[in-house]
């Protein structure tokens, strides 16, 4: 409770759009690049190193009249596993998800491994879920194994 | 478009494993038997392997079906820059199924999705080569009775070799316990010895490669030390003849012991190993005929 007035004092509440909030503070520009959010024309608030119990210090974005497809989740999930979004209606949050990896991760990560077939010709990539927690995936081609840490996402 | 094919051998259950080394055991006692006549083998080298080709080749026309194919990228459209796709989608439209190796990892398995018949994997670079797993297993069984309980001894170059891999997630099944003897530049990776302890895989590991280390074993599966996987010479030059087995070393091991190897050896196996009945490396070798004929009739959902 604490935490969410700090917050609300912190950052201005939004009418309509997506609050994505427990971002880890190193992952934020990770995960506003991968929004592409320079190149939109909502209302956008990024808060930066704001104070976290969970986390210490965190990131948050708050993107007006913006909401998200499942791809696009997914894709956060890749580079910041445990963050929470919001999405806002009226004021009032009326959906609140922990953004969790899929099982399968289609055609959103190149494979690491320059002599996978996927590296060599024009198809997608699909990599699935090796190792919940210690965050390794596993490309489905090649079967080589990659660290979370050390992905390129396409 | 979703086809049968055998592209890895961690696609492989236990009762797979099995059904298919008995119809292979078929084929040991009769190998020529007529029941692709008719069929159109794909043999779709597009990186050389004679030994391999040869096998597939001599499994297909002892089925009595007739062989297609190139046996070197040279010889076909992918030097012009044919995608992978577009040759298998023509070679699939006019053989039943399709044996292939290529240089890139995960080419069998991208080959199996866009193929309208079964692609059975000759190799996919240093990924795969379930085929040559199923000839090591067939080994196994035939000369110790059964795969259960056994103590495998793996040598060499445990870092880059895809055999000794594989053979180490087949054998997941069946109860094994390994000693891994390998310098410490070619030490079994992580990634594996981490598997044997999520399934409860006992295993040593050991630098030293003498009659003592031997003593216990079912099975020595003997691999090839190369000189271009060193990043340092010397270290080449001081290992090289360390894991090389003699005759002298087998004076005291069990009886049953065989010795296995994927081939080509060079110098890691003295010629003088070659007289001793522990020796099997080259029936090793032709049991991949059966086993590939049993493969062939398989993705074709032909029982024997």
């Amino acid at each position: 409770m604490n935490e969410n007035k700090q917050q609300a004092m912190q950052v201005s509440a939004l009418r309509n759009g997506t609050v994505i909030d427990h971002i880890p503070a190193e992952k934020l520009f990770a995960v506003v690049n991968l929004l592409n959010i320079a190149d939109m024309n909502s209302n956008v608030t990024i808060g930066y190193n704001l104070e976290s119990k969970k986390l210490g210090k965190k990131g948050l974005i708050k993107i007006s009249e913006r909401f998200f497809s499942d791809d696009e989740i997914n894709k956060i999930s890749l580079v910041a596993p445990n963050v929470v979004l919001n999405t806002i209606r009226d004021y009032n949050v009326i959906e609140k998800r922990e953004v969790k990896m899929p099982d399968e991760i289609d055609n959103l990560i190149k494979c690491n491994n320059l002599n996978c077939i996927t590296n060599n010709e024009p198809m997608a990539t699909h990599f699935y879920v090796a190792n919940r927690d210690t965050h390794t995936l596993k490309c489905r081609y090649c079967e080589k194994e990659v660290n979370l840490d050390d992905i390129k996402l396409l | 478009m979703k086809s049968k094919s055998f592209v890895s051998i961690n696609d492989l259950s236990r009762e797979k494993i099995l059904s298919l080394l008995d119809t292979a055991a078929k084929f040991e006692e009769n190998p020529n038997r007529d029941v692709l006549k008719g069929k159109i083998v794909g043999s779709l080298f597009f990186e050389p392997s004679t030994r391999t080709r040869l096998s597939f080749e001599t499994a297909a026309n002892r089925l009595g079906a007739s062989v297609i194919g190139f046996s070197d990228a040279a010889t076909s459209s992918a030097t012009k820059g044919e995608t992978l796709k577009d040759t298998i989608m023509m070679v699939s439209s006019y053989a039943d199924v399709i044996a292939m190796r290529h240089r890139l990892e995960g080419a069998a398995r991208y080959a199996s999705e866009v193929s309208q018949v079964p692609i059975i994997n000759a190799g996919d670079g240093a990924n795969q080569h379930p085929s040559q797993t199923m000839l090591d297993l067939y080994s196994i069984k035939k000369t110790q009775g059964t795969l259960e309980g056994l103590k495998i001894h793996l040598v060499g170059d445990l870092k880059y070799g895809r055999t000794v891999h594989s053979l180490l997630h087949a054998m997941r099944h069946f109860n094994p316990t390994f000693c891994f003897i390998s310098p410490n530049e070619l030490r079994m990776p992580e990634e594996y010895r981490l598997f044997c302890d999520k399934n409860n895989i006992p295993y040593t590991e050991t630098t030293e490669f003498n009659e003592e280390v031997i003593a216990d074993a079912d099975i020595i599966y003997m691999t090839r030390v190369q000189r271009e996987r060193f990043s340092d010479l010397m270290e080449y030059e001081k290992v090289k003849n360390c894991y090389r087995l003699t005759n002298a070393m087998l004076t005291n091991t069990k009886e049953n012991l065989r010795i296995l190897h994927p081939l080509p050896r060079v110098n890691e196996i003295a010629y003088d190993v070659d007289d001793n009945p522990k020796a099997y490396y080259f029936q090793q070798a032709q049991n991949g005929l059966y086993v590939r004929e049993a493969i062939i009739c398989d993705v074709l959902g032909i029982n024997i």
